[in-house]
């Protein structure tokens, strides 16, 4: 299918189809896809393998990348606190923290861990090995968080990228204008409780600084699920203004207030002590209303952690790799999408990452 | 555009009344005129424009966005008008958002060439969610679950005045409802309602209280008639205008011409829609085949016929019958529909009784014929004026027992609003035979109501204890010979359905009693209730 985008007449497409395969071969001697996910040779380490291995690096703290029982992990250090706090500090036999920027030799391999925008900690892997550089993003966004630096773009031969949002349907609204839907919605309803269902790592405390940043200073209610997470990013520097857990409230509990819980206890049990809750949901998914109906929302917020379409494809025009992998999520449309602009590129089918909750 | 775009998208994701209300309120009083006044008639399906078809649509987008990512884009998403929505791409410098009365003003004015070009220049100019309000109200269907009765409640509410003088003045309003919204903000007086023709509010009844009041009221001061399932309807033709209004005021004269036809007098009636088979009604499920439709054809209607059965006279040409009492006014009725002589429309008979236990008897015992698919009995004061709303002690209503059966709780899911977090919406079955002879259960309906909130939250624990399977929102519930729950459900009629697995259909069924105590293999069986087929 990529073929079809480079230059035409049987001879020139013969050598350049030649030139790309050995290209190619390059690539997987710095890097191939295993069963335990992306594995790097030279540099005898995976990045963000889904079962343990003996030597990992891990992009971000998310559990379907961050796994508990690898023999090493080099991350960044705040992700290897994200990964000490929800696995217990023995979640790995040896842990390096390397900073961003900072410079990591595995063997002939240079590993420079550089921002991915996409949660505390999050990070790119970028693999410098004989002239040829390899940028792993992870998961990643280009908008403004206010609790993670931006997404830094590193010039690269070979670029490996997510594809959670990976279709045109997807180009997500400014965060702020979410929020204040989300505000809007309080005023309209003061006797109701808004639910608003958010990954408890990154999304719960994106929304609640958006929140704090909208000029809402009142008391934020938690599920107890957030509190480990909100009190690492508190550690961190990131300001969540006033807590308090919504665990403990009686029935028909909280009126007018803002209750932040995962997104799997907004439809369920856990929801009943509130008073007449609406609930909410803030991911990407729901940009599509079959999505949010499917999950009983009624206050869809698209806030989402990842890159959207019009992220996704100007990075790669931006980057202008030799060679675009794309990983986990929908990667046909962007396949076709980079046929249409000549550059190559391939799927990579690594299981285990999951992005529903996103 | 922005605030109405606003509006229907939280329509959308909005299940309870009452938040709905809220949310039209908000926007009735921020929203400014003539603007509001089109958003109302857009809701209550007073504007509807097909301007757009759907494969105009998709070619425009296609001309914007490659086809195959367009065609991978509506795969994921399904719905079209949402697709295009989402994926029109932006255009710098288009031109400013267009507000809903241009929108409007410029549809009504444009020829079908100029269509195209006006949807996309729109299309360029707005968000996401202008996209879609645009395209949904462009291709007609808005689906956003309002009624045109709680749109009527929320300018009620708006205004502070009661629904019913709403209703009485609606019919002589016209979008963009200028008149109507001074009239509710007070700047004005209340808008005359002398249009031919125009709706007015319908008096209902109360249900009876068989514990209190037949001590309370004296028999010889009623008149008993058969309540008949159908649709409560007006009829009116009027200053030549012909019109046929649910009770809730919602002109259903398009789906009905055979019944508008047969509007040959001068004054409005009130009666029951029915369809008839010779002269007798047919059960309800028959007049369903007409309902909810834009239109009928004559295969339809010659299958099908429509016709009122007639249970009171409100306006005999230009004189107004309302103030009179039940007992003239029916003399009028029964002279009015002799004289028209149609054999699409003809009286409700009134049912003679001298004793509350006489009349106990025949509700219970129907006479041959007709009332023996009635839905019950009416009782109507002799000298009750036409009052609109509910009012208590002039008119009752006094249903037949509902059928009941004892059905097997099969798959539950989770409700809306206040119940989300529960499984309160249960599927049940009944046994029937298959054809080596074993027994196994086949669902027969759906009921969500009839228990209290104290039993639903045993009920949810029932289900989440006894969960075999999930599919999405829907659980199956362990249902077999040895265990499982029994649910004793009342419903009104049954039909046959080619639609259901068993071949029935319940009408309004809902749980009367959770039977905890009874074995599942003493449920019903499917032969008991097809013995109930109307």
């Amino acid at each position: 299918m990529c073929f079809n985008a480079l230059p035409r007449g049987p001879v020139v497409r013969t050598t350049a189809r030649l030139a790309r395969s050995r290209l190619m071969a390059g690539f997987r001697q710095l890097l191939r896809n295993t069963p335990e996910g992306l594995y790097c040779p030279p540099g005898d380490f995976h990045i963000d393998p889904v079962r343990p291995v003996t030597r990992a690096v891990i992009t971000h703290g998310h559990s379907d990348h961050a796994r508990f029982g690898h023999g090493a992990v080099l991350a960044t250090p705040q992700t290897l606190a994200i990964m000490a706090a929800r696995y217990g500090a023995d979640f790995a036999g040896a842990t390096e923290a390397a900073g961003y920027g900072q410079r990591v030799t595995r063997n002939a391999v240079d590993v420079t861990l550089v921002p991915a925008g996409h949660v505390l900690g999050s990070a790119q892997a970028v693999l410098r090995w004989k002239g040829v550089t390899a940028v792993i993003s992870g998961d990643y966004k280009r908008r403004r968080d206010p609790t993670c630096p931006p997404f830094e773009p590193v010039p690269c031969n070979l670029f490996v990228s997510e594809a959670t949002f990976g279709l045109p349907v997807f180009r997500f609204p400014d965060a702020a204008d979410e929020v204040a839907k989300l505000l809007k919605s309080v005023t309209l309803f003061p006797d109701r409780t808004h639910l608003v269902g958010a990954y408890a790592l990154g999304k719960a405390q994106r929304i609640i600084r958006l929140l704090r940043e909208a000029g809402y200073g009142k008391t934020l209610y938690m599920h107890g699920a957030m509190d480990s997470m909100n009190a690492l990013y508190q550690a961190h520097g990131i300001e969540l203004g006033p807590l308090a857990p919504a665990t403990d409230a009686a029935k028909n509990a909280l009126p007018g207030e803002i209750v932040i819980a995962p997104p799997s206890a907004i439809a369920d049990k856990w929801a009943r002590r509130f008073a007449d809750p609406i609930p909410a949901f803030a991911s990407g998914w729901m940009m599509v209303r079959a999505r949010a109906r499917q999950r009983h929302v009624e206050l869809p917020l698209v806030v989402s952690d990842h890159a959207d379409w019009e992220e996704l494809t100007g990075t790669f025009n931006q980057l202008q790799p030799e060679e675009l992998w794309i990983t986990h999520g929908t990667e046909e449309a962007l396949l076709r999408w980079a046929a249409l602009n000549d550059i190559s590129a391939t799927a990579l089918e690594i299981a285990g990452y999951e992005d529903e909750d996103e | 555009m922005k605030a109405f775009a606003r509006l229907l998208d939280q329509l959308a994701f909005t299940p309870s009344r009452n938040a709905k209300l809220t949310l039209l309120r908000d926007y009735l009083s921020h929203a400014p005129d003539p603007e509001r006044g089109w958003a109302l008639a857009s809701l209550t399906g007073a504007l509807s424009f097909d301007a757009a078809k759907p494969g105009f649509i998709r070619k425009a987008a296609e001309a914007r966005l490659d086809p195959q990512l367009f065609a991978l884009s509506h795969d994921f998403v399904g719905d079209l008008a949402e697709t295009v929505a989402l994926v029109w791409p932006a255009k710098a410098g288009a031109n400013r958002e267009p507000e809903l009365p241009e929108v409007v003003d410029s549809l009504r004015s444009a020829s079908r060439r100029e269509v195209p070009q006006l949807l996309e220049r729109w299309l360029d100019a707005l968000d996401v969610t202008g996209r879609w309000a645009l395209l949904k109200l462009l291709t007609g269907g808005l689906r956003v679950g309002v009624s045109a009765r709680l749109a009527k409640q929320a300018l009620a509410q708006l205004g502070d005045v009661p629904v019913s003088d709403i209703e009485e003045v609606w019919h002589s309003q016209a979008p963009p409802y200028g008149d109507l919204f001074a009239w509710l903000e007070k700047r004005s007086d209340r808008p005359r309602a002398d249009a031919p023709g125009r709706f007015r509010p319908v008096m209902l009844a109360q249900a009876i209280d068989e514990a209190t009041d037949f001590a309370r009221y004296e028999p010889a001061d009623y008149a008993a008639e058969w309540k008949w399932d159908g649709i409560r309807v007006q009829a009116a033709h009027e200053g030549g205008q012909r019109r046929l209004y649910s009770r809730t005021g919602e002109d259903i004269a398009a789906a009905f011409p055979d019944v508008i036809a047969a509007l040959t007098f001068d004054g409005v009636i009130d009666g029951e829609l029915l369809i008839f088979d010779n002269g007798h009604a047919a059960p309800f499920g028959d007049l369903q085949q007409r309902l909810n439709r834009k239109g009928a054809d004559a295969e339809l209607m010659a299958r099908f016929p429509a016709g009122i059965r007639a249970y009171d006279l409100l306006m005999e040409g230009p004189e107004d019958l309302r103030a009179l009492p039940f007992a003239m006014r029916r003399r009028r009725l029964e002279a009015f529909i002799a004289r028209l002589g149609s054999d699409r429309i003809d009286l409700s008979p009134l049912q003679p009784f001298a004793s509350w236990e006489e009349l106990a008897n025949l509700r219970a015992h129907p006479p041959k014929g007709d009332p023996e698919i009635a839905e019950g009995l009416m009782l109507k004061r002799w000298d009750s004026i036409y009052e609109p709303g509910r009012p208590k002690g002039p008119w009752f209503k006094w249903k037949r027992d509902p059928h009941l059966i004892d059905a097997v709780l099969m798959y539950a899911q989770r409700g809306h609003g206040k119940r989300s977090g529960f499984y309160s919406d249960y599927t049940f079955g009944v046994w029937r035979e298959d054809a080596n002879g074993d027994r196994a259960l086949t669902p027969v309906g759906k009921a969500y109501f009839g228990f209290t909130d104290e039993e639903l939250k045993r009920l949810d624990k029932f289900v989440r204890d006894n969960t075999v399977e999930r599919f999405g929102p829907v659980r199956s519930v362990r249902a077999d010979k040895d265990f499982g729950l029994v649910l004793e459900i009342a419903f009104e009629g049954l039909q046959r359905s080619t639609r259901h697995k068993s071949g029935v259909a319940m009408r309004f069924p809902r749980v009367s009693r959770i039977r905890w105590d009874k074995p599942v293999r003493e449920a019903d069986e499917l032969p008991t209730l097809e013995k109930l087929l109307d």
